[in-house]
């Protein structure tokens, strides 16, 4: 039998994926608590132990791929010129590399924001500003002001080509590395350059630094982050590989403890016809994350933007009670549901965190009326004919009524303007196999797909009723 | 040898794209960078774009009538986001109904522009101006060529 281990580097748990390769499925999941802050090896074994028991003897594995969102995952902060620009594609960049934003900062860095990006302790600083021979005023200052400022992390230069040697000399004294900019003309994106670079630094240096490789005699390789994992999955997925195709144009949603992720694998043109698209292109593959759509840490601010009357009518608690419970999860972010109530709770903030990061993902429509009549015009991606949305995550698979949380990323006819998916089919990744299967896609993208494949449980398969159509 | 960037589009709730097509074709064969950015263009994404870009001029195309209405504050915006040098042009119907060119281009000056032009101008007489403003004289690839 050949067998490959699939292992996250969780904030919260270890967990392996142990695959056989040939009859592509899953043979057994181990979990251990994550211990990378104090020592990684330590939950590493308690989850091989936890496997072994499972599988009553381990196998030699042929691979053994780790991703990681541990030690406060990779954290990033992006730097640009004008915020809707080259800091938005910056961001963009960052996002696609699996990171997690602490920052982000628009013009020229002020004393009081170097002091922030200091205090903020970034694992990598990206640096943008400008298109290819535009302004190169700002980048410059930039570099100065980090060049003499005292952070010590690696930065990613990818801004304005005119003027990446001067700034690099600037940033003489640091660690840096110079790539294409993220958007070389106006309004053309091109994050591809800066996340391979993003990635290879991850692989290289931010996995040493957070002690992971602690436990390199217990894995080969370190290979992305783990939302950089989910989104390979997703990608692996959707266009499948060289002898077998996938599933087409996705989209995943994972609502988590401190944010909820979406994923989106499509170009997003235009389905009305004539729509006039505008504002930065989005890049066809696109992972957004709310940071204020925590289940745990932040399901105040869920209830807040949701409502509480809707988080009330959804959930049949009182509102004396749910701001009750909301205090006890702030206090208590680890906490998985135990009563009838808490479980209540918890699927009406997991459906309002999925409605409003699907929406904040999409495009929107509006219409603008000329003098010739009226011009649909599209911001962002229109998402309204996609087939395929997948649920993965704990708030989704270990909720009672995964369906009805998924179908809360669906087009809503009160809300005509924003681009969500009307009809899609609703796939759950009920054994958490979409990281496991982004890793194994570097080596065996064949076993990979088919192993994901296998393990999508279907909740419906499209059309299905979401009230529009 | 310093590129020319300049940047076209038209104002407002205008959809009219074949003057700022014209315009825009005949200032690449000119030898400039042509930033182009289409129809239904806010104030505010025509001085993002010069920002970012580091443009030398903007050549604002408005053809439906409202261009008055459109441009009020945009040279201030430009001045606030730190642009204030750039070269601002625009050019169309300017104005609804019977009127005296001169006055409304005396209206579009007092706004900040450098410089007006109605519908029945050349595109080839602005870009003669272009040069003129820009200080282009015989060398780079934007200068005029012998005929």
């Amino acid at each position: 039998m050949s067998a490959a281990l699939l292992i996250d580097f969780g904030s919260t748990y270890t967990k392996l994926r142990a695959v056989d390769l040939e009859r592509r499925i899953v043979l057994g999941t181990g979990q251990g608590p994550s211990t990378v802050t104090t020592d990684v090896t330590v939950g590493m074994k308690a989850a091989l132990a936890d496997l072994e028991r499972g599988l009553g003897g381990l196998p030699r594995f042929k691979y053994r791929l780790a991703s990681s969102s541990a030690a406060g995952g990779l954290r990033m902060v992006t730097i640009g010129l004008v915020r809707e620009l080259t800091l938005e594609a910056a961001r963009q960049a960052a996002l696609g590399a699996g990171a997690k934003l602490v920052g982000t900062f628009a013009h020229q860095l002020t004393v009081a924001d170097l002091d922030k990006i200091s205090a903020l302790t970034p694992d990598i600083v990206l640096l943008a500003g400008g298109t290819d021979g535009g302004n190169s005023d700002v980048i410059l200052h930039n570099a100065r002001a980090l060049g003499r400022g005292a952070l010590t992390c690696p930065i990613v230069y990818a801004g304005n080509r005119a003027a990446a040697d001067e700034a690099a000399t600037m940033l003489s004294g640091k660690s840096l590395l110079v790539t294409e900019n993220v958007m070389p003309e106006f309004n053309v994106l091109n994050i591809e350059p800066a996340r391979a670079v993003i990635r290879q630094i991850f692989i290289e240096r931010i996995v040493h630094a957070k002690g992971i490789d602690r436990a390199q005699a217990m894995f080969d390789q370190v290979l992305m982050p783990t939302p950089a994992a989910v989104m390979e999955g997703a990608r692996l997925v959707a266009d499948g590989c060289a002898h077998a195709s996938g599933l087409g144009d996705l989209m995943v949603v994972d609502p988590g403890g401190a944010t909820t992720d979406v994923h989106s694998i499509a170009k997003g043109d235009p389905a009305t016809p004539a729509a006039i698209r505008r504002g930065l292109p989005e890049p066809r593959v696109k992972r957004s994350v709310e940071g204020d759509l925590g289940m745990r840490h932040n399901a105040a601010t869920i209830v807040e933007m949701a409502g509480i009357e809707a988080i009330v009518s959804d959930s049949g608690l009182a509102a004396e009670r749910v701001i009750a419970m909301l205090a006890n999860l702030a206090r208590d972010t680890e906490r998985l549901p135990g009563t009838a109530d808490e479980e209540k709770l918890d699927r009406a903030l997991v459906r309002a965190a999925v409605s409003i990061a699907v929406r904040r993902h999409c495009g929107t429509v509006e219409t603008v009326y000329t003098v010739n009549g009226p011009v649909t015009v599209q911001q962002g991606k229109d998402l309204s004919m996609l087939e395929t949305v997948i649920g993965t995550g704990g708030a989704v698979v270990h909720g009672r009524e995964p369906q009805s949380v998924l179908r809360m990323a669906l087009a809503d006819p009160a809300a005509p303007f924003s681009l969500r998916p009307r009809a899609p089919r609703l796939l759950l990744d009920r054994e958490y196999l979409l990281y496991a299967c982004g890793l194994l896609g570097a080596v065996e993208p064949e076993a990979a797909l088919e192993l994901a494949l296998k393990h999508l449980i279907v909740l419906s398969a499209a059309p299905q009723e979401c009230g529009m159509m | 040898m310093k590129e020319w960037t300049v940047i076209t589009g038209v104002i407002g709730s205008d959809a009219h794209i074949v003057g700022e097509w014209t315009i825009r074709h005949t200032l690449r064969e000119a030898g400039f960078k042509v930033v182009s950015l289409g129809a239904l263009v806010s104030q505010e994404e025509f001085v993002k774009a010069a920002v970012e870009t580091n443009a030398d001029a903007i050549l604002v195309s408005s053809i439906y009538g409202q261009g008055r209405i459109d441009c009020e504050g945009f040279r201030d915006k430009l001045t606030e986001a730190g642009v204030q040098d750039i070269l601002l042009y625009i050019g169309g119907n300017l104005a609804i109904g019977e009127y005296n060119f001169e006055s409304v281009a005396e209206d579009y000056k007092r706004m900040g522009f450098n410089r007006a032009y109605p519908a029945t101008t050349m595109p080839q007489t602005a870009i003669e101006d272009l040069r003129k403003d820009l200080g282009i004289t015989t060398e780079g690839p934007c200068a005029p060529r012998p005929s």
